[in-house]
């Protein structure tokens, strides 16, 4: 072997330092007797600087009691099928994958605290957030709870059409002039589409995507919530495999919480992906 | 934590066993091979070679001079722990299922299966100091459950016999005569096959599992069931911390079923319970078979769990493990 090694292009860049680049070797003070170790580095920085870092460290000896038996048995001979046992066998692996203890969360807690938060704002005078699609009342109940759920067929309000009196299956004639099913939507009286079901699902509704498959509605739950309450949050599971399709979305209570939100997280390196964080687009008319 | 991978064993795990200080794990699968491994960083130490058939359970002796193994090919060796000689050999007319050393190591209880018509057994051996003048006679022999007793293990002074199995009930046995002092409310007890036993670390109380999905906390003395832990799924092994108010359950779905369904599905971890509170504390995941075989080890800071997928799991807790609030 020769002193001279043939030039490589992967050297070039060590060779560009020169001897100007050599940075000084590390130096290790101590440990003195209170076990304090000062350990002075040189690094170089992007931009060309040297930088000095000095790291003071406190050694400290732990010791472990052992059985004589045990520090014996350490040295036994081995026998069996692990004799001449070389490593390239590879039986024991230290597993690259960090596990965790993983809590366990109740599975009705969520929801609970979902309600209470409810009954929270509610009482915090929030309470325009509750808007019954019966009544159109603000604040006082739940649409299931409505007292004038009966009274709704008949008063007209509602998704029905006035004057419609079958249950959803019109006869009327519809836009096609035969008498056949029409939706909710397509019938008169109606605004839109079906506008008044997906009301709310659309107000400061934010899409996440390039999330990974193991993210789940806790951990999203965990991400967002520092910036404020969330009404509610959908993972989009695959129906068949029943792993994550990789987006969800999440319902701020406040418009300025979702924008703080996007603003923050929208390129946030989350489980070595980056995600997206944007606004949800509203459906289009799929009709 | 990182857990430490052990890939000794080419069959499903079938038993698990630290010795008493700790430093060695052995590991019974259904290939032959026992094996004894460094609990500290899984060093296979080495196997115990002789066996012709699946082997059911292991244990150790005190001063972890012998070890006794359980094998589907009809006997039970005692082996040199750091040689791997094998001393001794039980022969019987039907695979051996559990072993254990009474306190003292004096005496082993042997559980047999059912086998051709004849019903399962459970032999009482001595076992000798000096290996040459081991005998191969039992001292008596116990009959009466059916089906398998999948454990069998010593109470409290060695003057009871606790054994569990096929026929769900759990029973105490008089370890001078062999007569029966006791079984389980069959109402209290388990509604399926008690699939393991262990006992706690200082043997007044003992934990079993079973594939009706539960399992149960028992006072040695009275076998009076004092909790029970609910799970999703089968439970094949379950074990006591030494350390800590905490049980550790596994088992997960039937070993056929797993090819059917999602990985997720199959619920394959070790759950932690607290076994006061009956609470379930959290799970660990990482097998991707059933749990068949957990341990704790002696300090109460690592444990291993063995799998169907043939791999031990060694654990060693975080710092975070030993400030879990419920």
């Amino acid at each position: 072997m020769g002193n001279r090694r043939e030039f490589r292009w992967g050297d070039a860049a060590d060779e560009d330092e020169g001897i100007e680049g050599v940075l000084p070797p590390m130096h290790v003070k101590g440990p003195d007797d209170k076990g304090v170790k000062i350990i002075t580095e040189w690094r170089k920085r992007e931009d060309g600087a040297k930088v000095k870092v000095t790291t003071t460290v406190r050694v400290k000896k732990q010791v472990k009691r052992l059985n004589p038996a045990v520090i014996r048995r350490r040295s036994v001979k081995k026998f069996g099928d692990a004799v001449g046992q070389n490593s390239s066998e590879n039986l024991t692996v230290v597993s690259t994958e960090e596990i965790f203890l993983e809590r366990f969360r109740p599975v009705g807690q969520q929801g609970q605290k979902q309600e209470e938060k409810g009954a929270e704002l509610a009482s915090l005078g929030n309470a325009s957030l509750i808007v019954c699609r019966t009544c159109g009342k603000k604040g006082d109940h739940w649409t299931s709870k409505c007292p004038f759920k009966e009274l709704a067929a008949n008063r007209g309000f509602g998704e029905k059409p006035p004057g419609d009196d079958d249950m959803g299956m019109s006869t009327s004639a519809g836009p096609g002039g035969k008498a056949s099913y029409v939706p909710p939507s397509m019938r008169g009286g109606s605004k839109g589409d079906g506008e008044s079901m997906r009301k709310g699902r659309d107000d400061n509704s934010i899409r996440v995507t390039n999330l990974s498959e193991d993210t789940r509605e806790q951990d999203l739950q965990e991400l967002f919530r520092p910036f404020g309450s969330i009404s509610r949050i959908y993972v989009a599971f695959d129906r068949d495999t029943g792993l994550s399709r990789g987006f969800a979305f999440i319902n701020f209570v406040s418009r300025e919480d979702a924008v703080r939100a996007i603003n923050k997280l929208d390129g946030y390196g989350y489980d070595n992906l980056i995600l997206r964080v944007e606004w949800a687009t509203p459906r289009t008319d799929r009709a | 934590m990182r857990p430490i991978l052990l890939k000794g064993h080419e069959r499903p795990l079938t038993f698990l066993k630290y010795n008493r200080d700790g430093d060695l794990l052995f590991s019974c699968a259904k290939d032959h091979n026992p094996t004894v491994w460094y609990s500290h960083n899984g060093d296979r130490l080495g196997t115990y070679r002789g066996h012709n058939g699946a082997v059911w359970c292991c244990d150790v002796s005190r001063h972890t001079e012998r070890l006794i193994t359980g094998s589907a090919d009809q006997s039970a060796n005692i082996w040199d722990v750091e040689t791997g000689a094998k001393l001794h050999t039980f022969g019987f007319e039907s695979p051996a299922r559990a072993v254990d050393f009474a306190e003292g190591d004096k005496l082993c209880v042997i559980s047999t299966d059912p086998f051709i018509g004849a019903p399962s057994e459970i032999h009482v051996k001595r076992v000798e100091k000096d290996h040459s003048k081991q005998s191969s006679e039992s001292l008596f022999v116990i009959k009466g459950p059916t089906g398998r007793i999948n454990r069998a293990v010593w109470g409290p002074l060695n003057k009871t016999i606790i054994s569990a199995g096929e026929d769900c009930l759990v029973r105490m046995w008089d370890a001078e005569t062999g007569k029966l002092i006791k079984q389980s409310d069959p109402d209290a007890g388990h509604q399926k096959v008690v699939s393991s036993l262990a006992k706690s670390a200082d043997g007044s109380h003992f934990i079993t599992g079973s594939h009706d999905k539960s399992a149960k906390l028992w006072d040695i003395r009275t076998l009076e069931v004092l909790k029970t832990y609910s799970t999703e799924r089968p439970v094949n092994a379950a074990a006591i911390s030494p350390l800590l108010d905490h049980v550790v359950i596994g088992g997960g779905q039937d070993a056929s079923q797993v090819t059917m369904s999602d990985r997720r599905a199959g619920k394959f971890e070790a759950k932690f319970f607290h076994k006061i509170y009956e609470e379930e504390i959290g799970g660990v995941k990482g097998h991707f078979g059933p749990i068949n075989a957990l341990a704790f080890n002696t300090d109460g800071r690592s444990f291993s769990s063995g799998g169907e997928d043939g791999y031990v799991r060694i654990h060693h807790f975080d710092a975070d493990y030993y400030h879990i609030k419920m």
